[in-house]
């Protein structure tokens, strides 16, 4: 049997619905304005590049409706071909950005338009194999660097101004791509096309008799999550002036999920919430060996069974207001 | 019962705030201490070679060393890179940036040792490599703020490559590990074999910890090289031998020469297996008093082991590294202390007097060991007779030849 | 010795040979998959773990295992010691034992997690499964380091047998036999015999077979301890080709995946066939286009999947 994910949401619509989201966008900025005083940047820049990830992520999973395990694919080479036009062709970071982003794109609609014509189980494994397929091209092509990776990328000077090895700099930078991002999904999450992509989601059949030609629309909202996923690909590559094979990991698919389901599927601020957990537990919990391991797993096993919407979904659901 | 929305919203907040607040790395520390950082491999193919061991070699270094009695103070911190290149980086970034670390030591794997130089580099620090073994650490890719300690693929290419060549080996085969150092190891050794008459008859290359060399093995055999050069090391190398002689390879008349082998590694196979195998290394437990005293020491942290020359360089660039900053009192600025340390001559229990070159490289004798037969060991750990010695004028690439930047002319 | 496509004959049988073995591994693990699939409606994501629990299960029944004790000295708290259980118990016991004990916290994670999962998306088993791995192979990694314990091969299939293009080990050529021998029993025992008729009938339509007063959930129950003591049976079986290693399954785990997607999710047969073509395919891969070995099974999964969705053997379109 073969029907989309049901994020387990119910978030209840009140008239005065939009303080809460508003709010806690402003609480956001605010947090993040004043991270960086409190807290190591570099930590912080991680957080947000994978915050965006895990939205872009969500806007298939928890609004479309489509579980991917293989948005590692989007990530990883965005990072990979930012570094290298940033390294070995030299391009100022705006433009490397640029063409990590189209590949995510390209390789969206080539990925999308293999995996869209199955569903549920069959889509997400689907997915798993061909970002499996290009982790082992990755290990191979000779531009990647196999195991190596490509390092010492240069950030070098945004639009030819801002010097971005300047931590400060960097994180400003870093800041602004992911609200501009967060504010594109939020705005994707409610326009009509929005809306379509939730009635799909609830009830493809009946969306279909409606007249609305549904492939399609799930074929944006992939190439959407890959492109943006690939922005926070990327970007992860000039924050870290590294490209590895642990973007291309199939682990970095199960992380992205992690943090969306964590946070709250079909949330807006559940992905970054779910991001900043888990940077946070992978960055403390690493002096003591694997265990981050067994807490990752443990995390999914208690959400799946109890907390199936997620923090952000759970404190949605008690104060009655969509966030 | 609805509360006011602001109180929610700074609840939220406050709640963010914490979970941002427990997530931040410890405060900066003072500058008075000098901290040491391993960065080693604590639980993968080569966490015996490395790991837990190096640890202990730096910790036995500070005690010898005795800061207390130099006016100084010294931390010894541990870290596992996982032989991953981003995760070594992050975490060098993070002791640099947030915790003070001033020097780190060891890093077996070269990719990360090659990813830990920029940062190190960057962030005008030290870095001491004793576990890395690419060559091109004192050759193209030469830092200022880098020195290579122990060994590296040149140096073993030139030994252990030589003897099997000038020994009759004059057909190749190469099983390689897919990255940095394998790819170093196969091109240094494939220049001595071309130079001395051999010929490279083809390579397989596989990826970094592999368990099931069959397929490689097999594409050895079929080659018909006389010598199947393995140009990997630690649980790789293990491997490879042992499933090697599940496949009948050396009784067939093919012949595997280790160009990487360490202690550990002949203890995992048993001399049974691995008797016979001819290796390089710049540092054997049982070959002076001095050593033996040391290995009796760090065996109270590592019972029914035995140190590598890995540890033992460890122990010999953090105890030179001391005397650097003491002389230089202050061992903020990375590259004054390594100029020091190239400036000062060595010498310690381990590896005796020695120098540091302009391009980074430490240099040492090297030994030619071969492998003892079971009923040749006379106790515990008693594995190599010594074959050639090779002195330190000749041991590693001419600084010439190596195209580090440093190297003037 | 003659050249096919430029390639010596020696070269080709080898590989294939080899990848008839690994062919073996892919054959009996896919097929536990297609049994719980079946049954349970769950991809069980745990498998790669608990192949793993089978290699450890043989390891520690030979090498016996440490285990912190405490010891009661009168004053409190009681200091913990290591004591050592040691069995010595072989590889053949460990072929029976290791299937068995593993079976058995299948049994307990279907009982504590999985039963609950019955009413929602299957998404959601899958991801609990994998939650479960991960937190196995985590335990196990923090115990043991990421590099294998050896294990050795019983002294009755020690040695090999020239066989003029190759040497072939005898211990490998045993693993063929024994997982086709599996997996023709479980085949059979599936698709030919009353019990397995019950199993199937119990899949298609619970609610009825329940009324015809067989308890279902028992045999939902028992056949996923049956698929996860498959699993176990693999890890024995790997033990001593691959090193005991907490990270052995992981990535197996995914291309088995991929087998079983190809073979077709719910069919038995699909799987055992899939899983050795597949492994031969690899096999002769690494002899003409070795760089391509690794992803020759994921770009056929992908173009079966175009052209038959359900997978070749597949009942659900």
């Amino acid at each position: 049997m073969e029907r989309a994910l049901e994020p387990p949401i119910v978030a209840v619509k009140t008239r005065d619905a939009n303080w809460s989201l508003g709010a806690a966008f402003i609480v956001m900025v605010v947090v993040f304005a004043v991270g960086p005083f409190v807290v190591y940047p570099v930590f912080l820049m991680k957080a947000l590049c994978f915050a965006l990830f895990a939205c872009a992520f969500n806007l298939l999973i928890g609004y479309g409706g489509l579980a991917s395990f293989g948005h590692a694919l989007f990530l990883g080479w965005a990072s990979y071909v930012t570094a290298y036009t940033a390294k070995a062709w030299g391009w100022p970071p705006e433009l490397a950005l640029v063409a990590g982003t189209a590949t995510a794109a390209v390789l969206g609609v080539v990925a999308g338009g293999l995996a869209i014509r199955r569903q549920g189980i069959y889509f997400a494994m689907i997915t798993l194999a061909l970002s499996q397929m290009m982790y082992f091209f990755a290990l191979e092509a000779k531009f990647t660097g196999g195991e190596d990776g490509i390092q010492g990328v240069p950030r070098g000077r945004l639009f030819g101004l801002f010097d971005l090895s300047h931590e400060m700099t960097m994180y400003v930078f870093v800041l602004i791509v992911f609200l501009a991002g967060f504010l594109l999904i939020y705005r994707i999450i409610n326009s009509p096309f929005g809306e379509v992509l939730k009635a799909i989601r609830e009830n493809e059949p009946r969306t279909i008799s409606l007249g609305y030609k549904t492939e399609r629309y799930k074929l944006v909202a992939f190439v959407l999550s890959a492109t943006l996923s690939g922005l926070a690909g990327g970007l992860n590559s000039l924050v870290f002036q590294l490209a590895s094979l642990t973007d291309v990991h199939w682990t970095m698919s199960g992380d992205v999920l992690l943090m969306t389901l964590l946070g709250g599927l079909g949330t807006v601020f559940g992905p970054v919430v779910g991001a900043f957990i888990v940077i946070a537990m992978q960055n403390y919990l690493a002096p003591f060996g694997q265990w981050v391991l067994v807490i990752q797993g443990a995390i999914f096993v208690v959400c799946v069974l109890l907390f199936r919407r997620g923090i952000v979904g759970e404190i949605a659901q008690l104060l009655r207001v969509p966030l | 019962m609805r509360p006011a929305g602001k109180t929610h919203a700074a609840k939220f907040a406050l709640a963010l705030a914490v979970l941002i607040g427990t997530a931040a790395a410890p405060r900066a520390q003072d500058d008075d201490v000098v901290k040491i950082g391993v960065l080693t491999d604590m639980s993968g193919l080569y966490s015996d070679i490395g790991g837990p061991g190096s640890v202990a070699a730096a910790k036995l270094a500070v005690e010898d060393f005795n800061p207390a009695a130099h006016g100084m103070k010294v931390e010894v911190i541990a870290g596992d890179h996982q032989n991953k290149p981003d995760v070594g980086a992050n975490l060098a970034r993070q002791w640099y940036d947030v915790d003070h670390v001033d020097v780190i030591v060891d890093v077996p794997t070269s990719s990360v040792a090659l990813a830990v130089g920029d940062v190190t580099r960057e962030k005008n620090k030290v870095f001491l490599g004793s576990g890395p073994a690419s060559s091109d650490l004192t050759g193209p890719k030469c830092s200022p703020n880098t020195i290579q300690w122990t060994y590296d693929t040149w140096m073993l290419a030139n030994s252990t490559g030589k003897s099997v060549v000038e020994t009759g080996g004059d057909t190749w085969f190469f099983l390689t590990a897919d990255y940095a150092f394998g790819q170093a190891l196969q091109r240094d050794t494939t220049k001595v074999v071309l130079a001395n008459g051999g010929k490279v008859l083809g390579d397989a290359r596989h990826p970094l910890q592999t368990s099931d060399f069959s397929s490689f093995l097999l594409q050895a055999q079929t080659s018909k090289a006389k010598i199947i050069g393995l140009a990997n090391a630690g649980g790789d190398t293990v491997n490879a031998i042992k499933q090697g002689a599940e496949f009948g390879i050396t009784s067939r008349g093919q012949q595997f020469a280790g160009l990487l082998v360490f202690i550990n590694d002949v203890e995992a196979l048993s001399l049974k297996v691995a008797k016979g195998l001819v290796l390089t290394e710049t540092w054997y437990w049982d070959m002076t008093e001095a050593n033996r005293a040391f290995t009796k020491r760090w065996q109270q942290s590592r019972p029914g082991k035995f140190p590598s020359m890995v540890p033992a360089g460890v122990y010999s660039s953090v105890i030179h590294y001391l005397k650097a900053v003491e002389a230089l009192k202050s061992d903020s600025d990375g590259r004054a202390v390594v100029a020091k340390m190239k400036e000062m001559p060595t010498d310690d229990p381990l590896f005796g007097k020695g120098s540091i070159r302009v391009d980074g490289r430490k240099i040492h004798a090297a030994y030619l060991f071969e492998v003892k037969k079971p009923e040749e060991s006379k106790y515990p750990g008693d594995d190599y007779k010594l074959r050639a010695t090779i002195p330190a004028a000749e041991a590693f690439r001419p600084l010439k030849d190596g195209a580090c930047p440093l190297v003037s002319g | 010795m003659f050249e096919i496509f430029g390639i010596p004959s020696q070269a080709l049988f080898g590989q294939l040979l080899l990848g008839l073995i690994n062919g073996s591994f892919y054959a009996l693990l896919s097929l536990g998959l297609a049994v719980i699939f079946g049954m349970l409606n769950i991809i069980n994501f745990t498998h790669g773990a608990q192949y793993m629990m089978g290699a450890f299960a043989a390891y520690f029944l030979l090498n016996g295992i440490d285990i912190l004790v405490p010891h009661f000295t009168g004053t409190w708290p009681p200091t913990f010691a290591s004591v050592h259980f040691g069995l010595g118990l072989s590889y053949w016991w460990a072929l029976i034992l290791a299937p068995i004990l593993v079976g058995i916290t299948g049994l307990v994670i279907e009982q504590v997690f999985l039963q609950h999962l019955r009413k929602l998306d299957p998404l959601y088993g899958l991801l609990l499964t994998f939650g479960l791995g991960l937190v196995i192979e985590g335990l196990f990694r923090n115990a043991y380091g990421s590099s294998g314990q050896p294990y050795q091969a019983p002294a009755a299939l020690q040695g090999g047998r020239n066989l003029g293009f190759m040497f072939l080990p005898n211990y490998r050529a045993w693993v063929i036999v024994l997982s086709f021998a599996v997996c023709l029993a479980t085949w059979f025992a599936i698709e030919r015999t009353r019990l397995g008729s019950h199993l199937r009938a119990a899949t298609e339509n619970p609610v009825l077979v329940r009324a015809f007063g067989f308890n279902v959930p028992l045999m939902v129950t028992l056949t996923y301890g049956f698929g996860v003591a498959l699993a176990a049976l693999a890890g024995v079986m790997a033990a001593p080709i691959y090193n005991v290693s907490p990270q052995m399954g992981t990535d197996l785990i995914i291309v088995v995946f991929a087998v079983v997607v190809i073979g077709g999710m719910g069919s038995i047969l699909g799987a055992i066939l899939t899983g050795f073509a597949l492994g031969v395919i690899e096999g002769l891969t690494k002899v003409f286009y070795p760089e391509a070995s690794n992803t020759v099974i994921f770009v056929i999964m992908a173009i079966v999947l175009l052209i038959r969705p359900a997978g070749l053997f597949g009942r659900r379109a």
